[in-house]
């Protein structure tokens, strides 16, 4: 079980399984790190066609309630306020963007697992890698509550991801991203799960480096939304 | 078995050893035995669509014939598309990359196996998917690239488009999951030496695809998934009243449909370049360029989308931008053509039936991309779009190009697999029918079509002008089907009666034929150091690869370090020297031995059932939407979470078992 493919399963033909028959790899590099980075290279065109899809469908809806704009009567029978919120998503964005930073720190922590253990305490804290993955997740599953707030509170005022257009590239944009960072969640329980009941090394750091990957461009994505969809009017 | 060891040198040696019988493939990752796989299967699908362009043929036979009503002739012209393209080529396609890429490159399996067993099976589970429809009686029916806002529940209500969208999204997962997968392979495990620009052009082309599928695929999962939540749960992507923009199917569809075009035709493109040379005893003219041609087109077929859209009006800005673009793909298109030509030029040319296939690919490929560069521009396309003028131009680039490519790599590469020849006899009256019959089929197609037959017609009056070049149509399909059924036969009998092969039996360069066929579950006993891209050549005929560069200081990075003897006399002449590099390498043929992996001590991947598993559980997890459309929601739910369960389960067992045993 001890094993240091045990999260991502197939066998890493990197140059430490020289000794036991595998030739090296070509580049020297890790099989799942190539194939993570190809990977984020398809997300980057699923997200690609959600984000431009939206923008394409920006302005079109005939029906309120509208991203940035109010809609009065006699366009909406009910005066319907602009729906984005601005303050409490920007909150949201920062929750996400410290979740990334903390996931650097816990890779940092998993790597650095066989050396002396500086004597500070900040400095200890900061080598604790079940402390930075449950940062890390706990930033994420906030985010998602954020998230959460914002799709009930939308529905509330009229907007589902049946009413218009702008509900259908909305929801449909921002709900592919939180089931991102769902998976990215789970992925990360996950790592400390296996964390609590071994113990992640060194030889492990290859598999919290793909979590880590994964979990940036997510962030990222998050930037590009948060400035096409939110910010820009 | 063991008794492989007494038997003579060149015999098919049994390459599983110790596994047979059904479990052993249900459970297999063996990147050979899932080629095998996926050749069967896809050989199978082609044959189901062929069987559809045969019912289509005879409705269209002459005027106003009723043998099939108005909608069941939709479902079949779809499900032909998109069996051939889905469940045909692209697999078709497969099975030579699972087969041949770690043969290329030295490598003793892909990067992923376990991925690599659930690539298959999800699309086998895809296949049987999209064609239980038929047994219900409800075959999808919007065309292959189905487009909205016709297909959503305001004007295809039926589960016919269900059945389709579900079934291309089961399909992405199979296509990607590869995708990744032989990219992980080709950067990253290639034998020592083995250059990218040393790599064999089947090799090259194959990677090149693996982008496309890569960048192109997730593109039409997302006008899928529009299509789905519109479909599904009341979403507006597609609903004009809503405001939405009529075109933003084609232009999601089309983007990711475009590069499908090249995704079906590059495999088959470098299936022919490892043939011709091998025929023509010559390394393939301009190495490099053709390269870079892939490279190119590859490329720039990300930029032409929109050339399939003249017809919308999308304005002359838009439409000359498209059109100059789609004539600039010609040009890398027509180097190819000229590199085989000039390949042959000058060669010892041998017509064999692979040969036969590979010069026929070039020829009706050929016309197929004149007639293509005739439709780049726009005012001509709008004569010719949605006639039978465009049937017979993707005909010929995919029939005449692709399945000429596919099926020369089979009579090249059957006796790899199974280490006996098919039978050349058979094979000649196979590629003579096949090329007289395709010609007669699609040939009056440019016809018809030019004088106004439109696709998609079900029937047709007399008197247009029309009967006779339907009528030789229709004939031609027959002919082809003679020839289809000739290598049914010749496919199957030769597996048991076929010419023994022996270890080179077209002489090749490349390193999969140094290993004995079919090759041993390790594929090579010793990791060839590979010193040139034509390292067969280099032991057996030196003389060929005079002008192939080989490193002359040899190549320390990658632990082949040859040509100290070369520099060591101060002033070698690497010209004169070259080819020998090879052989001081330990560049060599492996004979048969009969020896297991676990005798040579070297490790292999376990057998697993769960890949099959998880496919399953996604499989049912996708079929639990159908059940919505015919108002069974608890039922629908519990299919849909208990393959999710099934799924999730299996995979986390998957990943959390490690792929070998400790060695």
């Amino acid at each position: 079980m001890a094993h240091a493919s045990a999260l991502t399963g197939d066998h890493s033909h990197s140059a430490h399984d020289d000794a036991h028959g595998h030739p090296p790899t070509s580049t020297g590099l890790d099989n799942k790190k190539i194939a993570i980075w190809a990977f984020i290279g398809s997300e980057c065109m699923l997200f690609a066609s959600l984000i431009s899809t939206y923008l394409i469908y920006k302005g079109r809806s005939v029906v309120g309630p509208y991203p940035h704009d109010a809609c009065l009567p006699p366009q909406c029978s009910t005066p319907l306020k602009a729906i984005l919120n601005i303050p409490i998503t920007s909150a949201s964005t920062f929750v996400l963007l410290m979740s990334s930073l903390a996931m650097v720190l816990a890779l940092a922590a998993v790597e650095l697992k066989d050396q002396p253990m500086p004597s500070g305490w900040w400095s200890r804290r900061l080598r604790s890698s079940k402390l930075w993955l449950w940062m890390t997740a706990l930033l994420g599953i906030t985010f998602l509550g954020f998230q959460a707030f914002e799709f009930t509170s939308f529905v509330h005022e009229g907007l589902t991801i049946r009413t218009n257009l702008f509900g259908s590239s909305f929801f449909t944009l921002t709900g592919f991203h939180g089931a991102h960072v769902t998976a990215g969640v789970l992925w990360l329980l996950t790592l400390l799960a296996i964390d609590y009941r071994r113990g992640l090394g060194p030889k492990d750091a290859i598999n919290v480096d793909l979590a880590a990957l994964y979990w940036h461009f997510v962030d990222v994505v998050w930037i590009a939304i948060f400035t096409l969809v939110y910010l820009i009017k | 078995m063991a008794t492989t060891a007494t038997a003579p040198a060149y015999a098919p040696t049994e390459s599983y050893v110790g596994e047979s019988g059904i479990w052993s493939w249900l459970t297999t990752v063996d990147h050979k035995r899932i080629g095998t796989l996926y050749l069967f299967t896809s050989l199978f699908f082609f044959l189901v669509g062929g069987v559809e362009a045969g019912m289509i043929r005879a409705q269209l036979a002459g005027p106003n014939k009723d043998l099939f009503s108005a909608d069941l002739y939709n479902q079949l012209f779809t499900m032909h598309g998109t069996t051939m393209i889905f469940l045909g080529v692209m697999p078709l396609s497969a099975a030579f990359f699972n087969y041949l890429i770690p043969l290329q490159i030295g490598a003793r399996d892909v990067a992923f196996p376990r991925l690599n067993a659930f690539s298959y099976w999800v699309f086998l589970l895809g296949g049987i998917f999209m064609n239980f429809s038929w047994i219900i009686g409800a075959a999808p029916n919007g065309g292959w690239f189905g487009y909205a806002p016709l297909t959503t529940m305001q004007y295809s209500a039926g589960l016919n488009i269900d059945f389709w969208v579900i079934g291309l999204q089961i399909l992405g997962v199979s296509s990607l999951a590869a995708a990744f997968n032989f990219i992980t392979t080709v950067i990253n495990m290639r034998a020592p030496g083995m250059n990218l620009m040393r790599m064999p052009m089947f090799t090259w082309n194959a990677f090149i695809v693996q982008f496309l599928l890569v960048l192109a695929f997730p593109v039409i999962t997302i006008a899928l998934v529009f299509l789905q939540f519109d479909r599904f749960f009341g979403t507006n992507f597609y609903t004009m009243a809503a405001g939405a923009d009529p075109l933003l199917w084609q232009h999601l569809f089309w983007i990711f449909g475009h590069p499908e075009v090249y995704i079906l035709i590059l495999p088959a493109f470098g299936l022919v370049s490892e043939i011709i040379p091998t025929f023509s005893r010559k390394p393939i003219f301009g190495y490099p360029v053709m390269v870079y041609a892939t490279m190119l087109i590859a490329f720039l077929g990300f930029g032409v989308w929109a050339h399939h859209m003249f017809a919308v009006g999308m304005g002359p800005i838009g439409d000359t931008v498209f059109g100059v673009t789609t004539m600039l793909i010609a040009i890398p298109t027509g180097v190819k053509i000229f590199n085989w030509i000039f390949t042959m030029w000058g060669g010892s040319l041998r017509f064999t039936t692979a040969m036969k296939f590979a010069i026929g690919l070039v020829a009706l490929f050929t016309i197929g991309g004149i007639s293509g560069v005739m439709h780049a521009s726009p005012p001509a396309d709008l004569q010719q779009t949605d006639t039978y003028f465009v049937v017979a131009h993707f005909h010929y680039v995919l029939f005449g190009g692709s399945m000429m490519g596919i099926f020369g790599g089979i009579y090249y590469y059957y006796p790899k697999m199974t280490g006996r020849l098919l039978s050349e006899k058979l094979g000649s009256w196979h590629f003579w029918l096949m090329f007289i019959g395709m010609n007669l089929t699609f040939f009056p197609m440019h016809f018809s079509g030019l004088m106004g037959m439109p696709r998609r017609i079900y029937t047709y009056d007399a008197g247009q002008g029309w009967e006779l070049f339907n009528k030789l149509s229709t004939y031609g399909t027959g002919i082809l089907a003679v020839g289809l059924l000739i290598f049914v036969w010749n496919f199957f009998r030769s597996y048991s009666t076929g010419e023994i092969a022996g270890i080179v039996p077209w002489g090749a360069p490349t390193l999969e034929w140094s290993i004995p066929s079919p090759p041993p579950e390790y594929n090579f006993a010793r990791i060839p150091k590979v010193t040139s891209r034509l390292p067969l050549w280099d032991l057996t005929a030196p003389r060929l690869t005079r002008e192939v560069p080989h490193t002359e200081a040899g190549d320390k990075r990658l632990d082949v370090d040859v040509a100290s003897k070369h520099t060591a006399t101060g002033h070698p002449n690497p010209t004169a020297n070259a080819p020998r590099q090879g052989v001081e390498a330990g560049m060599h043929i492996e004979r048969a031995t009969g020896r297991t992996a676990r005798e040579l001590g070297i490790p292999m991947p376990n057998p697993t059932i769960k890949p099959l598993i998880c496919a399953l559980g996604m499989t049912i997890m996708f079929t639990g939407l159908l059940f919505i459309h015919v108002n069974r929601m608890p039922l629908a739910l519990a299919t849909m979470i208990g393959g999710a369960l099934l799924m999730t389960l299996s995979l986390y067992a998957w990943v959390l078992t490690p792929l070998e045993d400790a060695h």
